[in-house]
């Protein structure tokens, strides 16, 4: 089987249209999303149409919690002063730019989806299999914890998206756990480019691919963390019409992160330029 | 600290270990800080520095418990002659945070931790406290020239490529937080640390600091209609215990609490634990201060 794994769409609409081609051109069997649609970027409500006319199957992040039922904030948890301002400005434009009908799907999403793919348990999440918020970051996450996560969900594969920066760790007894980017901002690596997933499981996988447990047997999975190029010259001049921060513009025209950065672990925050 | 023994107190469980700490330098420190919360000072021996096999011991249990992340404090940790192998050891386990006064630091330890780190893959953190911008507001409060002492150790770290975390222990009104941290920021910028992480706590009224300026009043207590919908994760209690060299407690705020100590093993220390203190009630007003809060967000559902 061959899945198409997409992050925090932060209404990055532009690249979710490019993100989709690329992966119907790999042929794959269906289309996920991690959940947090919005944010960040501008006309919200463009990436819904997308989402139901290609049958992406959404699983809710915090975002869409809190846009769908109105909240206060996004839930992200900043204690840093500046980095609420500016999440707040991002929440209140997405807030009142997101249309009653989009706001009620966005109520109904699960907090997670449980799926089995050529025998292997996966369990599709937003920050983590226990808490919708939390971050797990490469860096300040154990393996130890990751084994627990896995046990406690009898999950085979965890995936999952939130922090906004790829990355997977092999756990014990052939399990794995996924972080599968996001298609909404740019990695902080001063590259342009957003980032999505494809699993490639059983005889989809590559021929050397590492196995994964399933149900004591082993199977093939094959991840393929894939740039996605996209027009991020017209989304900025789009964010500019709405008159979103120019530090957001910033972020999308250059690759590094500008604001929110206080949530970053040092190892992730060392290797960006703010 | 007698256990105020209050009746029908709220109980926590402790569902997930996810921080383990290690009161790795005990009750001993280089400084003798007017609001220390557990009186550390050269001279006060309540509980000793942590060994290596000691901590080894630990990590190894940890691993068994998905320990996430874990946390090095004292006490001045670096007056522990085996802090740096310890973190070395520990970076095989996960990530690590040593919280420091930043006036003992030397640069070959810092050298050898930053290529342990690097090779490791997890992040090492530093918290440094320093109570302010200036001497005139710390110096006061962690005594004379201490100011400048951690400023050093700040830009030494900075030299080795960490990011070091500045927790100041709230001394004024909260009008001032802006210009404080403003005043903070700029001062970091002028050792060339150009990444400022900041964080204010809010001072723990129990130990030195009970005599500094006065406790908690009786009426500062956690109670049942308090838990009622609380998000128990910003209890430090709920996820987290400390290896000190008396067994296993319940937080590090609460090492001279009657009922702190849990047990002797990990395994043997999991059990709830009572709500009873005023410092419970600080750590739920501000959530878990002690940790990188930022790593715990609060609970979205």
């Amino acid at each position: 089987m061959k899945l198409a794994l997409f992050g925090g769409l932060y209404s990055n609409y532009l690249a979710l249209e490019v993100a989709i081609a690329d992966a119907q051109q790999r042929n794959v069997d269906a289309m996920y999303c991690l959940g947090d649609l919005g944010a960040f970027g501008p006309y919200p409500d463009r990436v819904f149409p997308l989402l139901r006319q290609h049958e992406i199957i959404c699983v809710q992040g915090n975002y869409d919690d809190s846009i769908g039922n109105e909240l206060n904030d996004c839930q992200c948890g900043y204690t840093d002063p500046d980095d609420n301002h500016f999440a707040q400005v991002s929440y209140d434009y997405t807030l009142q730019n997101t249309c009653a009908d989009n706001k009620a799907w966005l109520r109904g999403l699960p907090k997670e989806l449980g799926l089995t793919v050529d025998g292997l348990r996966l369990l599709l999440c937003h920050g983590s299999p226990r808490r919708t918020n939390e971050f797990l970051w490469q860096s300040t996450t154990s393996t130890a914890f990751l084994n627990r996560l896995a046990d406690e969900r009898s999950a085979d594969l965890i995936i999952g998206t939130h922090t906004g920066i790829h990355w997977q760790r092999e756990l014990r007894d052939l399990r794995r756990y996924v972080n599968v980017g996001v298609l909404g901002r740019p990695e902080n690596d001063g590259s342009t480019n957003v980032w999505y997933t494809v699993l490639r499981t059983g005889s989809d996988a590559d021929s050397d691919a590492l196995p994964c447990t399933a149900n004591g047997g082993a199977i093939p999975v094959s991840v393929d963390f894939v740039p996605v190029a996209y027009d991020y010259e017209l989304l900025a001049n789009e964010m500019r019409r709405e008159k979103l921060p120019d530090e957001f513009i910033q972020t999308v025209m250059t690759g590094w992160w500008t604001t929110c950065l206080e949530i970053l672990p040092s190892r992730e925050r060392r290797v960006g330029k703010f | 600290m007698s256990n105020p023994e209050v009746m029908d107190t709220p109980r926590i469980e402790l569902t997930s270990l996810d921080e383990l700490w290690f009161q790795v330098a005990g009750t001993i420190c280089n400084l003798t800080c007017r609001h220390c919360f557990i009186s550390c000072s050269p001279n006060n021996h309540s509980f000793e520095f942590l060994s290596f096999e000691q901590v080894e011991t630990a990590l190894l249990e940890s691993v068994e418990q998905g320990v996430r992340e874990y946390y090095f404090t004292g006490g001045e940790p670096f007056l522990n002659r085996n802090l740096v192998p310890m973190l070395k050891r520990t970076l095989d386990f996960g990530p690590a945070t040593v919280l420091t006064n930043g006036t003992v630091l030397k640069p070959e330890w810092l050298s050898e931790l930053r290529a342990a780190e690097e090779q490791s893959g997890f992040s090492l953190e530093f918290r440094v406290s320093v109570d302010g911008p200036a001497a005139e507001i710390n110096d006061p409060i962690r005594g004379d020239g201490t100011f400048e002492r951690a400023i050093k150790g700040v830009a030494l770290l900075c030299e080795h490529d960490f990011l070091p975390i500045i927790t100041m222990t709230q001394t004024w009104d909260d009008s001032r937080n802006a210009e404080i941290l403003q005043q903070f920021r700029d001062v970091l910028r002028q050792l060339g640390c150009h990444r400022p992480r900041l964080k204010i706590l809010p001072r723990l009224k129990i130990g030195a600091e009970e005599n500094r300026m006065e406790g908690y009043a009786e009426t500062e207590r956690i109670t049942h209609q308090m838990m009622e919908g609380f998000d128990r994760n910003q209890l430090l209690c709920h996820h987290s215990r400390v290896i000190t060299n008396r067994g296993v407690y319940v937080c590090p705020i609460l090492l001279e609490a009657s009922d702190g100590k849990m047990g002797d093993t990990l395994a043997e220390s999991l059990h709830p634990f009572p709500l009873n203190y005023g410092a419970c009630y600080t750590c739920y007003q501000f959530g878990a201060i002690c940790t990188n809060t930022t790593l715990r967000p609060r609970e979205s559902d």
